[in-house]
């Protein structure tokens, strides 16, 4: 694809243009949040230059878990069982480390059926991006309320949620993960932003978006829909993402105002505080933010924890630079001499 | 305490006695989380080192410390490994047990006890061997942790007294025990001494038992079958392996642990060319072992009867979307918890059609130690070339348990990575994942990763036609699970075909697979040694093919013997081949504990005495 017309489309510094990171055409309802996310990763990924091949679509069931077949239709994508996305991004990465993972995922497969999974990922730090396009209900069976409703909320089919909500990024952040971020599908400059981060992050990197769902839970009353996503907004910054490729842009700031994140990769992001005093690399702060902003209902998005001082999963293995996938006969099966010698020991 | 020089003469047999020459059994009762299998191993290793055939099978309780373990061990110059019903030789060092063990023992039978045993009966019929345990702890100063390592020294020396054990071979087992650590060899074997001095000096042998060196084992090696299979993996390419922990499985995961660092570290950069990843259940460990698949990995898991039940959705989807994976299902006893530390054949049904809806699953069945290490390059290479998810059904006996074999040979068969497309023949003749171009019913398959725009497709467990794309139509859903059944029978013949020992002028035929195979071949012997012909097809793999139909159709009857209550491959056999299931007969069995021979013979014979007239 090197040679392209020079008065053909757009084409990025990868030689492709938008189309080539387009999927099939959506099935989800009309004006669903997912799609828009699906939009932001076709736009990320073309951003970035990044090569279709490079990277792996992930998913488990649901509404959230089809959107895959969405998007980069030239990359693998796998849409595994309920829950089980996580256990299938783990094995995928250590097969081959080299690829770049996007897990999409839901509410209902991430805060019930696969919670487990999804605790246990963010605790093994495996490299991968994992978002949840959470709205708070079940879709494709038809409306029942999932682990993140809001208690108290009245839904038409389900009746009444008497029971708490599941905050993920909490989840998260306890089990050790180290980028936690919460955005809205409505906020596309925010959503881009964080998924640029998100791909450069050494480790597990959870976007939880609140996208709405607009057939069964879009009341103003809840907290999942647009209008009170619309309204109620809070972001803890202003961030800017500035790939290794680019100059970070010497603007003036007060002081304490400009707070950077240096990433593993040579990225920078760059958060200017909305919120005076929040430091995303406080851990007991960010849970105390989050905790505090439940009980006031305030949604609050952003870059809500920052830390890279955990490994990843492959680093931690010490698993060599090259694919286990596709490393040659001799390396994977050892030589007569080896089994010999195991032989000798038990004569 | 220095070095005992050990004194230079074995027991000498009572007078007018004829000996038992290297055929009987000996058991030994002690308490679980002694350490008594060090003690155990030992003896098994010092007799199987004096080149007679051995076997060793510890009968051990769901519990970490105090519940009775009985470890087994025949000797048997004839070769015969299955488990015998009765011991002659009883170390009872259990006081929990011994009463009941005592009783147990065959008229004529040998007792080692500890003598500070409460309650325990002096049997007139069976020689009585006692063991002044704490006058001998207390000679040689064993305190602490020690003094129950040491209490099972102690009945090592006097066995060997009693049996006529070579304590140079007893010295050589600690060695290959301790892996050449003399020091620890050292400290036992003088505990081993003493306590053969003191036998030499204190007890008359009144009973016949003893071993006498032969040659059988010259060239062999004792190991267990979750050893040989962790090895096996090894040598056969595994890439990625993921566990979570169950009995009896997880003494196969210790050995790949226990390998990989020694034989898989890559020489230039010191990294691993391997991935364990201990899972957090089984649902994670088998979608592990589906992602790395899938993503090109020889990926492996092993577990045991209640992880295939969780694993059962994943190995659906697995089946369905075509993914290499292998599973060892090391059986024990169900259904549910059930006897988590006894032996079976439950799992061949629930694993041969694992999943929901229409699925059925390539299983290969080892029967010896030396297949459990072959296997681990078969399953890897049946998975790849299959694109399925590959079960090997091995057991609690044959897993855990302590087997002969020959040394394994350096594996001939090659890897084979199956159908993989590289970009530049993706680029060149373009790519439909689930299309059967070559008619085996297996289409080609791409890695993510691979540098082509063409190259992707997108995996799912919903309908999809031939390009992987979505479908709910009836005719791409019949395509697919057509062509699922025929890759499924293109397996028939390249699973490892059965071993047939036929006889002229059979009986009857006999078809079993895994370790039920060593009760059969003794009972055989002895049927026809009465007279009784009868061939012999041992299972190596499902499905199915050729030579098994041949075999049934061949014979007048064949039994099919197993380890389940239900005769789970009897089942599988006259599904698989309706025309002739009236011929058939089921001998299923379980109740925990390996066949023995004499179990075989008789319902055999009981059988035939239905069916054969």
């Amino acid at each position: 694809m090197a040679n392209r017309p020079a008065r053909g489309p757009k084409v990025n510094a990868a030689g492709l243009s938008k189309a080539d990171y387009n999927g099939r055409p959506t099935t989800l309802c009309k004006g669903c949040g997912h799609n828009s996310i699906s939009s932001q990763i076709i736009t990320t990924c073309y951003e970035l230059s990044i090569k279709p091949w490079d990277i792996i679509k992930l998913s488990g069931i649901g509404c959230s878990s089809k959107s895959p077949a969405y998007f980069l239709g030239q990359s693998h994508g796998f849409n595994a069982l309920h829950g089980r996305m996580p256990s299938v991004g783990t094995g995928a990465l250590m097969a081959n480390r080299q690829l770049l993972a996007v897990g999409v995922s839901g509410d209902g497969d991430s805060g019930s059926i696969g919670m487990g999974q999804f605790k246990h990922m963010m605790r093994r730090n495996v490299r991968m991006v994992y978002i949840v396009e959470n709205n708070g209900v079940y879709g494709l069976t038809k409306g029942q309320f999932s682990a993140t409703a809001d208690e108290g909320q009245f839904l038409k089919y389900a009746g009444k949620n008497e029971l708490p909500p599941i905050d993920l990024c909490i989840e998260a952040i306890v089990a050790g993960a180290g980028f936690v971020a919460r955005s809205f599908s409505g906020d596309a400059k925010q959503v881009r932003t964080l998924m640029k981060a998100a791909l450069s992050y050494n480790g597990t990197a959870l976007l939880d978006i609140i996208s709405p769902c607009v057939t069964f839970n879009n009341d103003e009353s809840s907290t999942k829909s647009y209008p009170f996503g619309k309204d109620n907004e809070l972001p803890l910054h202003d961030l800017t993402y500035v790939p290794s490729f680019e100059e970070i842009e010497a603007v003036e700031y007060e002081p304490g105002e400009m707070q950077n994140v240096d990433m593993h990769d040579g990225s920078t992001i760059q958060l200017r505080k909305l919120e005076e005093d929040y430091d995303p690399t406080d851990k007991m702060g960010a849970l105390h933010r989050l905790q505090w902003a439940e009980q006031k209902r305030e949604f609050i998005t952003g870059l809500i924890y920052y830390d890279d001082k955990r490994k990843p999963l492959d680093e931690v293995e010490m698993l060599v630079d090259e694919p286990l996938a596709t490393l040659p006969d001799e390396k994977i099966r050892p030589p007569k001499e080896k089994l010999d010698m195991i032989m000798n020991e038990l004569l | 305490m220095a070095i005992r020089e050990a004194a230079s003469q074995a027991a000498p047999l009572p007078e007018g006695v004829d000996p038992i020459v290297n055929d009987f059994s000996i058991v030994v009762a002690t308490a679980n989380g002694t350490g008594s299998q060090t003690a155990n191993l030992a003896i098994m290793r010092a007799i199987f080192k004096m080149g007679i055939p051995v076997n060793g099978k510890n009968i051990f309780p769901s519990n970490i410390q105090g519940l009775p373990t009985w470890y087994h061990i025949r000797v048997s110059g004839d070769g015969y490994v299955a488990r015998r019903a009765n011991s002659e030789v009883l170390v009872a060092f259990n006081e929990a047990t011994a009463i009941e063990d005592l009783q147990n023992l065959p008229s004529g039978g040998v007792c080692i006890y500890r003598d500070d045993l409460k309650g325990l009966p002096n049997r007139e019929d069976v020689s009585m061997y006692p063991v002044p345990v704490v006058k001998l702890l207390k000679e040689i100063g064993a305190k602490g942790q020690f003094r129950d390592r040491y209490t099972n020294m102690l009945y090592v020396g006097v066995v060997a007294y009693l049996l006529n054990i070579d304590l140079e071979k007893v010295d050589l087992a600690l060695d290959i025990h301790f892996k050449r650590r003399r020091k620890l060899v050292d400290m036992n074997m003088d505990v081993i001494k003493l306590c053969y001095n003191w036998a030499a000096e204190n007890l008359t042998k009144t009973d016949p038992f003893v071993v006498e060196p032969l040659d059988k084992t010259e060239g062999k090696i004792l190991m267990t079958g979750n050893d040989a299979a962790g090895l096996g993996t090894v040598f056969g390419g595994l890439t990625v392996c993921t566990w979570y922990p169950i009995t009896p499985s997880t003494s196969m995961i210790d050995a790949v642990n226990a390998y990989l660092p020694r034989m898989r570290v890559d020489e230039e950069s010191g990294k691993a060319t391997y991935a364990v990843v201990q899972a957090e259940d089984e649902l994670a460990a088998i979608g592990m072992v589906l992602g790395a698949g899938w993503a090109g990995a020889r990926s492996m898991t092993a577990t045991s009867g209640p992880g295939i039940s969780l694993m059962s959705e994943f190995v659906g989807l697995g089946y369905f979307a075509e993914i290499p994976g292998v599973i060892w299902n090391i059986q024990r006893v169900g259904p549910s918890t059930g006897l988590p530390t006894r032996t079976g054949q439950g799992d061949i049904i629930p694993a041969y059609y694992c999943g929901h809806g229409d699925t059925k699953n390539i299983l290969l069945l080892p029967g010896t130690i030396h297949e459990c290490f072959q296997m681990g390059t078969t399953s890897f290479n049946l998975a790849e070339q299959f694109q399925t998810v590959v079960f090997v059904l091995s057991d609690l006996d044959l897993g855990m348990n302590t087997w002969m074999s020959e040394v394994f040979d350096y594996p001939e068969e090659p890897i084979n990575r199956g159908k993989v497309l590289t970009a530049e023949e993706v680029e060149e003749k373009g790519f439909a994942r689930y299309k059967d171009l070559d008619g085996d019913g297996i289409g080609y398959r791409t890695l993510p990763g691979t540098k082509s725009t063409k190259a992707a497709y997108f995996t799912r467990g919903t309908g999809r036609n031939s390009a992987a794309v979505y479908s709910e139509r009836a005719e791409d859903w019949l395509e697919t699970m057509d062509r699922l059944m025929r890759k499924f029978d293109t397996a028939r013949e390249a699973v490892p075909a059965p071993i047939v020992e036929e006889m002229d002028d059979s009986s009857y035929g006999i078809i079993s697979f895994g370790t039920t195979m060593y009760a059969i071949e003794e009972a055989r012997d002895r049927l026809a040694a009465e007279g009784t012909k009868t061939s012999f097809m041992r299972l190596r793999a499902l499905p199915i093919g050729q030579a098994v139909r041949d075999f049934v159709a061949k014979h007048d009857r064949v039994y099919v013997i197993e380890m389940n209550r239900d005769g789970q491959m009897h089942t599988i056999l006259r599904d698989e081949m309706p025309e002739m299931n009236m011929k058939m007969i089921s001998i299923a069995h379980q109740d925990g504990m390996p066949l023995t021979a004499r179990y075989v013979v008789d319902r055999l014979n009981e059988l035939e005495a239905q069916h054969g007239k």
